[in-house]
């Protein structure tokens, strides 16, 4: 599990494949994929992170990660971004979309390729349960590896 | 070669692969094999979601069923043996 192959082949794919679900998330209003996918994406490269290193490393690695802290951000700020539309509206009313806030630019009318600055509470929305997925999922993995996986550390 | 053929034998080759991916898994007698015919199995599911024009479910999928299951069965099997014992 800890040979030097999968060592150097975790170093150069671990990267790519977190910038990949933090693409897929941030730009979850705009092409196929949302929070949750990209969530589970760069769950999967923290898995990755995980399962290839010895259980010393992983201690150290994820000491300072909060991750318990970053699920209950994720529910919270959902609520929270769905209790914003209450200002004179409706529960889950999109109030940011043309507002000129960040997320909230104009959108252009007819056919075009998507700008990244519009869509309003829904990238909020997006970045919260990507936030909320990645943390549970990292944290079901890390606690298969550290309560049960201490014991042996050769195959 | 018209678009209608190749999707046709594209199903036919997914389809395929999903079946031999699936009776690989379940004949392996070596579990770290089995697991990675499971992931290989996820992996052209993913893909077949893909043709089918569900891009959402083929991210969900390779991203669920490739990476997170294989990781949780791997953690699994390392603490157990390895080969299956029968009887």
């Amino acid at each position: 599990m800890t040979t030097t192959i999968i060592k150097t082949t975790t170093r150069i794919l671990a990267p790519l494949i977190l910038v990949f679900g933090a693409y897929i998330i941030l730009h979850g209003h705009l092409t196929p994929g949302g929070g949750f996918q990209g969530g589970a994406v760069f769950a999967s490269g923290l898995a990755l992170l995980i399962v290839a290193c010895e259980d010393r490393v992983v201690k150290r690695r994820f000491e300072k990660v909060p991750l318990s802290p970053l699920e209950s951000i994720g529910a919270l700020g959902f609520l929270g971004m769905a209790l914003l539309g209450l200002m004179g509206y409706t529960f889950f009313k999109n109030v940011i979309a043309n507002s000129g806030f960040i997320f909230g630019g104009r959108t252009p009318i007819g056919i075009n390729p998507g700008f990244l600055n519009t869509g309003g509470t829904l990238a909020y929305m997006n970045i919260f349960v990507g936030m909320k997925v990645l943390a549970g999922l990292t944290s079901i993995v890390l606690i298969f590896f550290l309560l049960l996986g201490g014991k042996k550390d050769e195959w | 070669m018209n678009f209608g053929e190749l999707f046709w034998a594209l199903q036919v080759l997914i389809g395929l692969g999903l079946l031999i991916s699936a009776i690989a898994a379940v004949r392996f007698k070596n579990l770290v094999s089995a697991v990675i015919a499971m992931a290989v199995f996820s992996l052209i599911l993913s893909l077949e979601f893909y043709v089918l024009q569900a891009p959402d479910v083929a991210i969900a999928e390779a991203g669920v069923g490739a990476c997170l299951t294989t990781a949780m069965y791997l953690l699994a099997i390392k603490n157990t043996a390895d080969e299956e014992v029968i009887g």
